[in-house]
C-alpha cells in the first residue's frame, strides 16, 4: 500500500492546499517513507486497548454561563485580509 | 550583569545595585552585538522594552508592591500571543498578524512586572527540531555557529545560552523545550499537561502542547514556572490545582531517592559521548545516595511513530483556521472561494507544515482513520501505561534528552524522518502528559553541550526540580558559557 501522485492530489484537496508539481512529487516520496515507518505500529497488539486521545482524565468542563464583554468588532476584524464594513469580505459563493 | 542568573539579577535590582532600565539596556546591547551572528530573535522593540523597564523602576521608587520578576527581561517564543505586537509563529502566513490579546502566560509575566524583551525564532508553527523551518531566519547554536540550536524553541534556547536573556518561554509538543535546552547547554522544563494555561498559545497538537521555562539554572526555571503555572478558565484543559512554591523547596534534596533507568533510552543511534555523560550522571546520583533501578518502557520504541500520527492529525485540524478570511495571508489572485483557500494556504505555509498537514489529513481520512489514527491512540495508551508502571517503582526516570549533540545546519533538512528521530527520547513524555526537564550534564570533546532528561509523574514538578538541583549542585556544567 503506497501513496500515488493521485492520492497526494486528493489529500491536498481535502486539506485545501495548492501544491506545485514538484511539491507533489516530493511529498509522495516523503509521505511514503514516513508511512512505511509508522506502519511498525501494526506489530503492536492492541486488542481491547482503549484509545487515549488526551492524557488527562478530564471530560466536559462546564462553567457558569455569565455574560461578559466580547472582543469589540473593530479588534476582531483588525487582522482581516478583506474587511467590508463590519464583515469579512469573501469571494462570491453564489452566482 | 547579563551573565548572572535570574535570581542574582533580581537581587541586584532589589538592593539598588542596578535598575531595570540599566539591566534592559545591557541585554539590548548584547542582542545588538550578537544577533547578526545568532539570529535568535524575530522582533525586539527597544523603545517598548525600555519603557516597560522605566515603569518598573518608577513603581519601585514609589514603594509599590512588585511582582516576582520585577524588572527582569524575559524572551518569548513567537508562538505566544502578545497584544498589538507581531506574533508570526515563524510563518509567512502570520507575517502581519498582531493579536488582539495577550496569551495567559504573557499576562502572568506582566503581572509579575517582568520586562518583555522580544519574540524568539522557532520552527514554523513549532513544527521541527532544528529551527531551520522558520520562514524568516536560521538561528545558530551559540556554542558552534555552524550548528543548529535544536527546535522548535531554538531562538529561546539560544538567547538564554548566549545571555541575551536570563529567562525565556518556550513550548514543547514533542521535545521542543527539552531538546534545544540540551543542545544549547541550558535548563528547559516541560510541565505536566494541564499545569500551564495555553490560552493565547497558537495551537499545534492540542493534546500535547505545553508552555514552559528556559533558564541557566534549575532555581531560575523554578522561578519562571511558579509565575506561569496555575488555573485559567480560558483553557479547559488547565487543571485547578494549587501551584507549589517551587523556589522555596528547590534546594531541598530528595531522600530517599530512586532514579529509574530504562534500557530503551540507550538504544541504537545514541551517540557514544552522550551515553558516556549520562552514565556518569547516574554515578553522581549514586554518590548522592540515590538508588538506581532498572525500569522498562517497552513501547517507547513506538513513540515517534505514534507521535507523527497523533500530532499531525491534530495539526491538520488546528491549522484549518488559516483560511485567508479571518486573519493571516490571503492570495492576491484566485478564481473562487475554494481556490482562495488553496492558494492562500499553499503560499502561506512552508514545506514542513504542508508535510504535517498532509500526513494528518491522510491519517484522518475516510478508510485510513482506524488503521492510522485510532491505532496510534491505542499505542499511546500503552506508552502511558509503561510510564505509570515505571513510576510505581521510582521517583524519576533519567536518560539522554536527545540521541546526539547539535548537528550541522542543513544536515538533516532533506530527511524529515531522521529529523523526527532527534526527539525519540522526549516524545513519550508528551504522549503520556508527564513532566520532564533537561539539564546540562557534560560536553563533547569538540565542545558541544550534552543534556540529560529527568522525567517525573504528572504534577510532580516540585520533586523533579529538587532532583535536578541535586545534580546541578554537585557539578559545574551549568556554569560554562559559550563565547559566540
Amino acid at each position: 500500500m503506497s501513496l500515488t501522485a493521485d492520492d497526494v492530489q486528493w489529500v491536498a484537496h481535502l486539506a485545501r492546499l495548492e501544491l506545485s508539481a514538484a511539491e507533489r512529487a516530493a511529498l509522495a516520496r516523503q509521505l511514503n517513507g514516513i508511512l512505511d515507518y509508522v506502519r511498525q505500529l501494526e506489530a503492536v497488539p492492541t486488542e481491547g486497548i482503549e484509545p487515549l486521545a488526551h492524557p488527562l482524565p478530564l471530560h466536559n468542563v462546564f462553567r457558569e454561563d455569565e455574560p461578559s464583554p466580547s472582543l469589540p468588532v473593530s479588534q476582531a476584524l483588525a487582522n482581516a485580509p478583506d474587511r467590508q464594513g463590519d464583515f469579512y469580505g469573501v469571494p462570491a459563493v453564489l452566482d | 550583569m547579563i551573565h548572572l542568573t535570574a535570581h542574582e539579577q533580581l537581587a541586584a535590582l532589589r538592593t539598588g545595585a542596578t535598575t531595570a532600565e540599566a539591566l534592559a539596556q545591557q541585554h539590548l546591547d548584547a542582542i545588538r552585538r550578537l544577533e547578526p551572528k545568532l539570529q535568535a530573535f524575530l522582533h525586539v522593540d527597544e523603545t517598548t522594552v525600555l519603557e516597560q523597564a522605566r515603569s518598573v523602576d518608577a513603581k519601585r521608587q514609589r514603594g509599590e508592591p512588585l511582582g516576582a520578576l520585577a524588572g527582569l527581561p524575559v524572551a518569548i517564543k513567537d508562538v505566544l500571543c502578545t497584544a498589538g505586537r507581531p506574533t508570526t509563529c515563524g510563518s509567512k502566513m502570520l507575517q502581519h498578524f498582531k493579536p488582539p490579546y495577550d496569551a495567559h502566560v504573557v499576562e502572568r509575566l506582566r503581572q509579575a512586572d517582568a520586562v518583555l524583551l522580544g519574540k524568539t525564532n522557532l520552527d514554523e508553527f513549532a513544527m521541527g527540531s532544528s529551527t531551520e523551518n522558520s520562514a524568516y531566519q536560521v538561528t545558530r547554536n551559540p556554542w558552534d555557529l555552524e550548528r543548529i540550536p535544536g527546535g522548535s524553541s531554538g531562538g529561546s534556547a539560544a538567547a538564554v545560552a548566549a545571555c541575551e536573556a536570563p529567562l525565556a518561554l518556550g513550548t514543547d509538543t514533542g521535545g521542543s523545550i527539552r531538546q534545544p535546552a540540551a543542545l544549547c547547554g541550558v535548563v528547559g522544563l516541560k510541565p505536566t499537561y494541564g499545569r500551564v494555561s495555553r490560552f493565547g498559545l497558537v495551537a499545534y497538537g492540542s493534546s500535547l502542547d505545553q508552555i514552559g521555562p528556559f533558564a541557566r539554572t534549575v532555581a531560575d526555571a523554578a522561578l519562571l514556572l511558579e509565575v506561569i503555572a496555575g488555573h485559567d478558565r480560558r483553557d479547559t484543559t488547565c487543571v485547578e490545582r494549587p501551584v507549589p512554591a517551587y523556589t522555596q523547596t528547590v534546594e531541598q534534596p530528595v531522600a530517599p531517592l530512586t532514579v529509574g533507568v530504562a534500557q530503551e533510552h540507550f538504544a541504537a543511534g545514541l551517540d557514544a559521548e552522550v551515553e558516556q555523560s549520562v552514565r556518569e550522571a547516574l554515578k553522581v546520583y549514586q554518590q548522592l545516595g540515590a538508588t538506581i533501578k532498572d525500569v522498562s518502557l517497552p513501547h517507547s520504541q513506538y513513540a515517534v511513530a505514534t507521535y507523527y500520527l497523533v500530532a499531525t492529525a491534530e495539526a491538520s485540524s488546528n491549522l484549518a483556521r488559516y483560511d485567508g478570511v479571518h486573519y493571516g495571508h490571503r492570495a492576491a489572485k484566485f478564481d473562487n472561494l475554494i481556490d482562495m483557500y488553496c492558494k492562500s494556504r499553499g503560499e502561506g505555509f512552508g514545506a514542513e507544515v504542508k508535510r504535517r498537514i498532509m500526513l494528518g489529513t491522510y491519517a484522518l481520512s475516510s478508510g485510513y482513520y482506524d488503521a492510522y489514527y485510532l491505532k496510534a491512540l491505542k499505542v499511546r495508551r500503552l506508552i502511558k501505561d509503561d510510564f505509570d508502571r515505571a513510576f510505581a517503582g521510582c521517583d524519576v526516570v533519567l536518560g539522554p534528552t536527545s540521541p546526539t549533540p547539535a548537528f550541522k545546519i542543513g544536515e538533516k533538512a532533506d530527511d524529515p524522518l531522521t529529523m523526527y528521530l532527534s526527539d525519540i527520547y522526549t516524545i513519550g513524555g508528551n504522549l503520556a502528559g508527564i513532566t520532564g526537564i533537561s539539564i546540562p550534564c557534560g560536553f563533547t570533546r569538540s565542545g558541544l553541550p550534552i543534556g540529560m532528561q529527568l522525567q517525573a509523574p504528572p504534577f510532580e514538578e516540585e520533586k523533579l526540580l529538587r532532583v535536578a538541583r541535586m545534580y546541578e549542585r554537585a557539578t559545574d556544567w551549568h556554569t560554562r558559557r559559550p563565547l559566540p
